[in-house]
């Protein structure tokens, strides 16, 4: 079967503003399950809450449009029920890194083997432009009374430190790296996180499109303007962890958190950080429940002709007198 | 032979062994045919505070405890100054001879408050300070004093089995408190080295050791005291009877029903239901592959309730399991689940709020929280169990209902089901049916449709991984897709959609699932929940003196089962509220449906369960004309 990207598009009706970095997102998302060709009916878009929480609808596999902050618990549930599933997660800096940090954390602890999407643009754009967790110390984006006198957090190191084993960033204006930055999170065997750097043509009035590009920064020689965002791939960066040892996880650790705080007048994308060698959920149940990955719980039978057919006489034996 | 009814209590430390004594004790009473009805009382403490388990033994079927000890076991000064009082005046306390000097300021676990009661009580008595003062107020109302050195015994098995080790092992003090109790009761020894074997089954040096020490104890009593006047023995054994303890009711319930995804967050009194599932994960399956049942614990009970809805989507029976404070921050999710039709379970084993509360404390104190949590409105069912037996086969209904009306189920369990251990008939497996609803196999239709409209409010529903049934949810309003409308219209059609489903659930449910009549006469109590047990006992005591009274346990608290309570009220002049909280949540209820008002309301907020004891008590009260419209019950340490 080739997939057609417009079988992964519905019909509804796009909202979002115009030049909104969410479209390049939703569009990479699925180009990305196109070129997979993975069947529409054994994938599922989960999301949080925002403009970002929209994403599910309008990608045509299943999808699930959860609470504020709480994507990443609904979408793990399904994934431990249904490991047939490819999942994606997508949600905002606010909703995954403000109001759902705990998942945040908790999600890197286990190690599901999904992909999660955060929409990073600094602010909270649905509710008019508060600023998210992302947005720097100090910084005053348009709608802000006062400057934001918070600390940012930073996601990728967040990521690292939780324990997810492939931490990625992608920039919403770059569609065909952000495709397959996608394509190789839902292929790495563990849970992928992926910020994307999406400007917010409306509210955030600093991280502009225009900024990421280098326009205010033009090359006094060239005339040119000198973008911030660069490929890690351009350069001699390797960030996966080759083989089982502390050494060489601590080496590739360092660098991606001194990678994670590079930022101002270069931006890196690419992968920061990814090792295989730490064991997916699925497998650890699977060390305790040896025949969970052929027989997980959605498929397994429960019941013939109305009768129950769990036999748990062995457990009624052990209270019986 | 003379009918036996009588109540062991054993206290001491947390974390001291109290538990395993009680177990002991209760497994031989159980092994030699009798009934037992348990109940574990323990601080919010891991280690040291005073816990004490009791145990009520009978010849016939019981469903409570009572009020009063026949005999107190003790190996520490609190449990004396504590319990010593209520023992029966023709009870008796076993204790360790070596706490006589002990005085009441030395013993710094005791509270402000009891220390108070205890210094005006001994006072007044005109009695020392001390253990030796508490023993002599018992002692001139008659109790029997059995001075026991424990550590004595315990210093001789040493030098008997030349294990100067057994010196020090405190934690035998408790093996020994229960042989020396049974010995003054006479139950054969047999069973109770059994029943110290089967505690220690896994060790089985350690179970070696403690049948030398349980049966050495055991014949020290024998021979030294001379017949009590209350006396275990054996009776003719019921087959298939099982001895456990509650929160193993609804985890068996879930394991048998199909739920093969169970997320919590640790909490008191619920967690042990999820860890005992974890416990017992595979099993088998009949003519199929093994099966299993995930148990995931997580960050928080929002995440625990997340997932379990998550799951759910994927046409697996899941379910959570929380108690009051993980409940509250579930509400949100619960209401996700309603405007999405997503069927999950979330047992509710309640206990004392609010907030944090008494945390390992009984009380019946969310059933108003349970029928309301979360904002907006939205249909969804509650349920209450009233003890193991009812724990067990509603656990089952909850998912049928949970995936017939596509709705969140709350199963209201509470602390005293929790932790009571009773003999009950064995678990039935054929008597519970499992319905799927409308959940989908397979799917011809190329234009699938989630909430597609339909006279009872019900649409077919698909799962996550189904050909061509590609379906959206949102927290939204949503149209028949499940993609984001605001349209008034839509909305109408959407809200009234759930609201039929709540009404045809009410007329689906079977009146024999919305409450059980125990009979109705002129004065008829209305219940809920764990209060049954006390309730029925109290009832057959009154009954023995020829008072008649009506009781209907109410189970479906969500959709209220209005008309079948009228039609069963009909014939009643005197309605009588009882439940374990402050404002008589249920009362509200009951004032608010139904045409005759609650004449009189006997509640219970100390954290103790109901006794039937105090019960018959008040009820008689209301009989003879001499209640106050609401009656607030104490009793228990």
């Amino acid at each position: 079967m080739v997939s057609n990207l417009s079988d992964y598009k519905t019909e509804v009706h796009n909202d979002w503003c115009p030049g909104c970095g969410d479209f390049g997102i939703v569009n990479a998302i699925q180009m990305a399950l196109a070129e997979m060709e993975v069947p529409r009916d054994k994938a599922a878009i989960f999301s949080g809450v925002g403009c970002s929480g929209k994403t599910s609808h309008f990608v045509n596999v299943y999808g699930i449009h959860t609470l504020h902050g709480r994507v990443m618990t609904f979408a793990q549930g399904a994934k431990l029920a249904n490991p047939e599933m490819t999942i994606i997660a997508a949600g905002g800096d606010g909703d995954g890194l403000g109001i759902g940090a705990g998942h945040f954390v908790a999600a890197g602890r286990r190690n599901v083997d999904m992909t999660y999407i955060i929409f990073n643009n600094g602010v909270y754009g649905l509710t008019k432009g508060q600023a998210s967790p992302t947005l720097k110390l100090g910084l005053k984006t348009k709608s802000l009374p006062e400057p934001n006198v918070n600390q940012a957090v930073n996601p990728i190191a967040l990521a690292i430190a939780s324990g997810f084993t492939f931490v990625a960033r992608g920039y919403a204006y770059d569609v065909r790296q952000l495709k397959d930055l996608i394509i190789a999170a839902v292929k790495h065997r563990g849970l992928a996180f992926l910020d994307v750097l999406q400007p917010c043509p409306t509210y955030n009035d600093i991280n502009t499109r225009d900024w990421f590009s280098g326009m205010d920064n033009i090359n006094e020689m060239t005339k040119k303007p000198q973008p911030r965002i660069y490929k890690l791939e351009d350069t001699n960066y390797d960030p996966i962890v080759h083989i089982d040892s502390q050494e060489e996880e601590n080496e590739k650790l360092t660098q991606a958190l001194i990678k994670s705080n590079e930022w101002g007048e270069k931006i890196p994308t690419g992968i920061f950080y990814q090792n295989e060698l730490i064991a997916p959920y699925d497998q650890r149940i699977a060390d305790r429940i040896p025949n969970y990955l052929e027989n997980p719980p959605s498929v397994q039978e429960i019941t013939s002709n109305g009768k129950p057919i769990t036999d748990i006489s062995r457990m009624l034996d052990s209270l019986q007198i | 032979m003379s009918s036996i009814d009588l109540t062991w209590v054993i206290g001491g430390p947390q974390g001291g062994g109290v538990e395993t004594a009680a177990n002991i004790f209760a497994g031989a009473c159980a092994a030699s045919g009798l009934k037992i009805f348990g109940k574990r009382e323990y601080y919010s403490n891991i280690k040291g505070e005073h816990s004490y388990f009791g145990v009520r033994v009978s010849d016939k079927t019981i469903r409570s405890n009572v009020n009063g000890v026949t005999m107190l076991a003790a190996f520490d000064a609190e449990t004396i100054f504590r319990h010593a009082d209520d023992v029966f005046n023709d009870g008796a306390i076993v204790y360790e001879s070596d706490l006589v000097p002990m005085k009441i300021e030395e013993v710094p676990t005791l509270d402000h408050d009891f220390k108070k009661r205890l210094v005006k009580y001994l006072t007044s008595k005109n009695k020392s300070l001390t253990i030796q003062g508490t023993l002599d107020a018992a002692k001139e109302r008659g109790v029997h004093l059995y001075p026991v050195s424990f550590k004595t015994i315990l210093s001789n098995l040493a030098d008997e089995t030349q294990n100067p080790k057994l010196r020090g092992m405190f934690r035998m003090l408790n093996v020994l408190a229960v042989s020396v109790s049974l010995g003054i009761l006479s139950l054969p020894s047999d069973t109770l080295l059994k029943s110290v074997e089967s505690i220690f089954s896994k060790k089985s040096q350690i179970a070696e050791m403690n049948k030398h020490a349980a049966n050495y104890a055991y014949n020290f009593a024998t021979a030294k005291y001379p017949k009590y006047k209350y006396q275990l023995s054996p009776i003719q054994k019921e087959p298939d009877t099982i001895m456990l303890q509650g929160f193993q009711s609804t985890g068996l319930g879930k394991i048998v029903s199909g739920c093969r995804f169970q997320s919590y967050y640790p909490i008191t009194p619920a967690s042990d239901e999820s860890v005992f599932m974890e416990s017992n994960e595979t099993f088998d399956v009949e003519n199929n592959r093994p099966g299993s049942t995930m148990i995931v614990q997580t960050e928080d009970e929002i995440s625990a309730i997340g997932m379990t809805i998550g799951a759910a989507l994927t046409g697996t029976r899941a379910a959570t399991c929380t108690s009051g404070p993980g409940f509250s921050l579930m509400s949100e999710a619960l209401g996700w689940a309603g405007i999405n039709e997503v069927p999950i379970v979330v047992t509710l084993y309640q206990r004392s709020g609010p907030s944090t509360g008494l945390p390992t404390r009984h009380g019946q104190d969310d059933l108003q929280s349970a029928i309301h949590a979360g904002h907006g409105d939205f249909p969804r069912i509650v349920y209450a169990s009233g003890d193991m037996e009812e724990g067990f086969y509603d656990t089952a209904k909850c998912f049928n209902f949970a995936e017939t009306f596509q709705m969140p189920v709350i199963h209201l369990m509470d602390k005293f089901i929790a932790s009571t251990v009773a003999t009950v008939k064995r678990f039935d497996p054929k008597k519970i049916t499992i319905e799927r609803g409308k959940l989908l196999e397979k799917i011809e239709s190329e234009d699938y449709k989630r909430f597609a409209s339909s006279p009872d409010g019900l649409s077919s529903r698909s799962r996550l991984g189904l050909e061509k049934g590609i379906f959206w949810n949102t927290g939204d309003e949503s149209d028949e897709y499940g993609h984001i409308s605001e349209d008034p219209e839509n909305r109408i059609f959407k809200m009234d959609k759930r609201a039929t489903k709540l009404e045809f659930a009410l007329k689906t449910i079977s009146k024999e699932d919305q409450a059980t009549n125990y009979g109705v006469s002129e004065f008829c109590i209305i219940s809920w929940g764990s209060t049954k047990g006390p309730i029925l006992d109290a009832i057959d005591m009154l009954k023995k003196e020829g008072f008649a009274i009506g009781f209907i346990q109410i189970k479906l608290l969500q959709p209220f089962p209005t008309d079948y309570i009228k039609s069963l009220i009909k014939g009643s002049k005197t309605i009588i509220d009882i439940e374990a909280n402050h404002t008589a949540q249920l009362g509200s209820l009951l004032n608010e449906h139904l045409d005759q008002k609650v004449d009189y309301y006997i509640v219970k907020y100390t954290g103790r369960s109901m006794t039937c004891t105090e019960i018959y008590d008040s009820l008689k009260k209301i009989l003879q004309n001499k209640a106050e419209k609401r009656q607030v019950l104490t009793y228990g340490v």
